[in-house]
């Protein structure tokens, strides 16, 4: 087991300008299950091929415990990437099949067993060892593919979208089995996904990058409640939250024809009279008074069972904008019709409308 | 049913609409079937017949069927011995309209044969060896135009018989990725390393299976990828310094890479400032040395140690024919006419699909010289082809599309996530709960 620790870590690209990784600076700590997450060509897969061995640093370290692995080979440092492609043979046991690359390792006979053992027991697959890989079904086949990652006994545990093949169904099946398997292992994993729900469900704290910068890193809940920026505010969370045009008045922030109430301070630092703010779709309420709230047109209801989103526009300082809200799936205004929305004080976000960065929340925050 | 399936391909063969696509690949008819011997996969590959050709199919998702297709398409343009994508079938159900996984298909490298069958009892350490150099001479050039494998094994990979030798194909590029800017050292490395670990595992595999001569060790001889490849990296691409009067180092170089089976087609030379030191670094190398030189000649299409052995028996033609200043063309069309045609035209209808017509003659030359030595004289071409077809390939198994071992019992697909396919066999392999598995291990 082991921290890993990215210190100023560089990748800059032959004939690139820009970085593709720019002094990313990350502390995962012993045993965590960190998810580095972002659009595609934000860094996350270099930053962990980087970790890998598998690209160069140009610039700052990466330590694995204290150990400064930069300019260590791949095979040295202790790392297992796990769901590599790995075949099972026919003519091998369960057991041989996990335990033949500590065999080419180079490690004793009764080690091997201790470790085969120790692994099928956190696989369930212990009564199976002695079987051929055709005597097993399609589970455990794949878990004893798992079982060679596990027996060499890495640090670290790298994983590079590994659930991406699969349809959604079994996607959120594997997540949850991938989960569970780390938390009893305890191995530190580094676990790379574009998915931002899959982000959300899985790790213990979540890295988000953009463009080669690390926007914010932070628990679930952390990311969630307090984005740092536009950035992360909209791409965490299903529906995205509403990031709206918004002046601010005194005593709160104008949102149609009401005021949501917000912190002095936060309205004081905006630059000027004109913030971003961000709200949540289960953090917009259907108005009690007509009239009260920002006038939207319902452009469609999307109905989920108990709940629903009905997506609708509004014009904003003369622009058409986009609003999503969840609503009651029982009983919502329909396609067409004009409804007044208002937002829950407690849960909306404030940003600088230049910058992207977080000014603060409402009264609560 | 096949309504709305989607076809994607560069050759359109509209036999490929014949083919049962609404049955899933394993429930396929034999007669759709043809029986050929195959790697270790993860995902189910099996062989049919298509316009009288054989093609390979696998059944995977469609985002990999269609990222693989294009990826082996590149590696054909980038001239990297690889398999040829035929195409990609997508939105593929069956007669109750439940959706089957997409398909790629690949055309079947006529002459090629799995690791699998390249022995018929055991596999031997040299031929081992001789098919890990193959690979290790693969990854090199796969390496050398920025992809990296991912998942090199012996098991993705394809062999022709090359005089002698073998020429490795690459047959899975599904893990592949490619960097325009070049690998890394750790990519290469990488690569190197699950060579290194597949091989070892495959020939363990042979070996519990009881397929390996005794005195094979799997360990050994996949270490030896490791030796090879960075062998010949280093001759490929290694820069190497002489003092300003020793230029014929130049020549030197250049000439031990054609003998390698390479050109140079850029190279860097620099001097010092004082002029006294020259340092050479090969910057674009292609391979292919003596099969570009054959096809020039000849037009014939051979592997790389092929042509190498149709070149030399070509000049030692020209050396014992032709004058001071005879034309090198016209004499190697007249080697092509007098001794290579007659050598191919000899070969029986029905033993043409022994092995490819080049490598008939390279077996031939050294049957030939066999024959000489034995007998303490020169053999006539006509004489040693005769006793070559009836002593020699009239032996052979048929190699153009082998039939043995099936494809089935070599078939071990691992679905890629639990409990939805792949009910488990206990009757496969009755008694093994018993066994003490720490035996094995």
């Amino acid at each position: 087991m082991a921290t890993v620790t990215f210190d100023k870590a560089t990748r800059l690209y032959p004939g690139s300008t820009r970085p593709a990784v720019d002094q990313l600076e990350l502390d995962v700590s012993d045993g965590e299950f960190l998810v580095l997450v972002g659009p595609s060509g934000c860094g996350k897969s270099t930053s962990l091929r980087m970790l890998a061995g598998l690209e160069e640093v140009n610039d700052g370290n990466i330590f694995i415990g204290e150990r400064n692995v930069t300019d260590v080979p791949p095979k040295d440092r202790d790392i297992a990437m796990v769901f590599q492609n790995y075949a099972l043979y026919p003519h091998m046991t369960v057991a041989e099949n996990m335990g033949f690359a500590l065999k080419i390792a180079g490690i004793n006979k009764d080690e091997r067993a201790a470790r085969v053992l120790e692994a099928a027991k956190l696989l369930d697959l212990e009564p199976y060892l002695s079987r051929k890989p055709k005597a097993l079904s399609g589970g455990q086949r794949q878990r004893v593919a798992m079982g060679r990652a596990i027996v060499r006994q890495p640090q670290v545990f790298l994983m590079d979208e590994p659930l991406s093949n699969l349809d959604a169904k079994l996607r959120v099946q594997t997540r949850t089995q991938i989960a569970s398997l780390q938390r009893r292992l305890g191995v530190t994993t580094v676990y790379v996904t574009h998915d931002q729900t899959e982000a959300l469900t899985m790790g213990d704290r979540i890295a988000v990058l953009k463009d080669g910068v690390l926007q914010q890193v932070g628990s679930p809940r952390d990311l969630y409640a307090k984005p740092n920026n536009v950035f992360v505010a909209g791409f965490i969370g299903s529906p995205a939250m509403n990031l709206l045009a918004a002046d601010t008045v005194d005593g709160g922030i104008r949102f149609g024809t009401s005021t949501i109430p917000v912190q002095r301070d936060t309205l004081a630092a905006a630059s000027g009279s004109q913030v971003t703010i961000g709200i949540r779709p289960e953090d917009i309420v259907m108005s009690s008074t007509q009239g009260d709230g920002l006038s939207v047109s319902v452009d469609l209801v999307e109905e989920l069972g108990a709940d629903g989103y009905l997506y609708g526009h509004s014009e904003i300082e003369g622009k058409r904008t986009d609003i999503v809200a969840r609503v009651d799936g029982r009983s919502h205004p329909n396609a067409g019709e004009t409804v007044y929305l208002t937002a829950t004080p407690n849960h909306l976000h404030v940003f600088n409308s230049e910058s992207g960065e977080r000014l603060g929340g409402a009264v609560t925050d | 049913m096949s309504g709305s399936l989607n076809i994607t391909s560069a050759t359109a063969d509209p036999a490929l609409l014949d083919l049962p696509w609404h049955l899933p690949l394993d429930a396929w008819p034999n007669e759709n079937i043809a029986a050929l011997p195959k790697g270790i996969s993860r995902h189910l590959v099996r062989f049919a017949h298509l316009s009288g050709r054989v093609v390979a199919i696998k059944e995977t998702t469609s985002e990999m069927a269609k990222r693989e297709y294009e990826m082996l398409r590149t590696l054909q343009g980038l001239e990297i011995p690889c398999v040829e994508p035929l195409a990609v079938i997508t939105n593929r159900s069956d007669v109750d309209g439940e959706p089957l996984n997409s398909v790629l298909v690949t055309r079947h490298l006529k002459f090629s044969l799995p690791y699998r069958a390249l022995y018929s009892q055991t596999l031997r350490p040299d031929t081992a060896t001789r098919l890990v150099d193959a690979l290790a001479a693969l990854l090199v050039r796969v390496h050398m135009v920025g992809l990296f494998w991912g998942d090199v094994s012996l098991s993705n990979t394809l062999f022709r018989r090359d005089a002698g030798a073998f020429a490795a194909y690459l047959v899975d590029a599904e893990t592949g990725q490619l960097y325009t800017g070049g690998l890394s050292n750790g990519q290469r490395e990488n690569d190197l390393e699950i060579a290194r670990v597949n091989i070892a595992g495959e020939l363990m595999d042979l070996e519990a299976g009881g397929r390996v001569a005794d005195e094979l060790d799997p360990i050994n001889v996949s270490n030896g990828i490791v030796a090879a490849y960075r062998l010949l990296w280093k001759e490929l691409t290694g820069s190497e310094s002489f003092s300003s009067n020793e230029r014929w180092r130049i020549t030197e170089r250049v000439e031990r890479l054609n003998d390698l089976g390479f050109d140079i087609e850029e190279l860097t030379i620099k001097t010092d400032e004082t002029g006294t030191t020259v340092r050479i670094q090969p910057k674009v190398v292609d391979a292919g040395h003596h099969q570009r030189r054959l096809l020039r000649l000849t037009g014939l299409d051979a592997e790389e140690n092929q042509a190498r052995r149709l070149l030399n028996d070509l000049d030692s033609y020209r050396a014992s024919y032709g004058g001071e200043d005879a034309d090198e063309e016209m004499l190697a069309h007249e080697w092509l006419v007098r001794v290579f045609e007659p050598v191919v035209r000899a070969i029986p209808r029905d033993l043409k699909g022994k092995l490819e017509p080049a490598e008939v003659f390279h077996q031939l030359l050294d049957h030939r010289w066999f024959m000489a030595q034995n007998q303490g004289h020169d053999v006539p071409l006509a004489e040693a082809v005769t006793s070559y077809v009836q002593d020699v390939l009239r032996h052979r198994r048929d190699e153009a599309t082998v039939i043995d071992p099936p494809t089935g019992s070599l078939t071990m697909p691992i679905p890629v996530v639990s409990g939805t396919s792949g009910e488990p066999d206990p009757a496969a392999d009755p008694t093994s709960d018993d066994e003490d598995w720490r035996l094995k291990v």
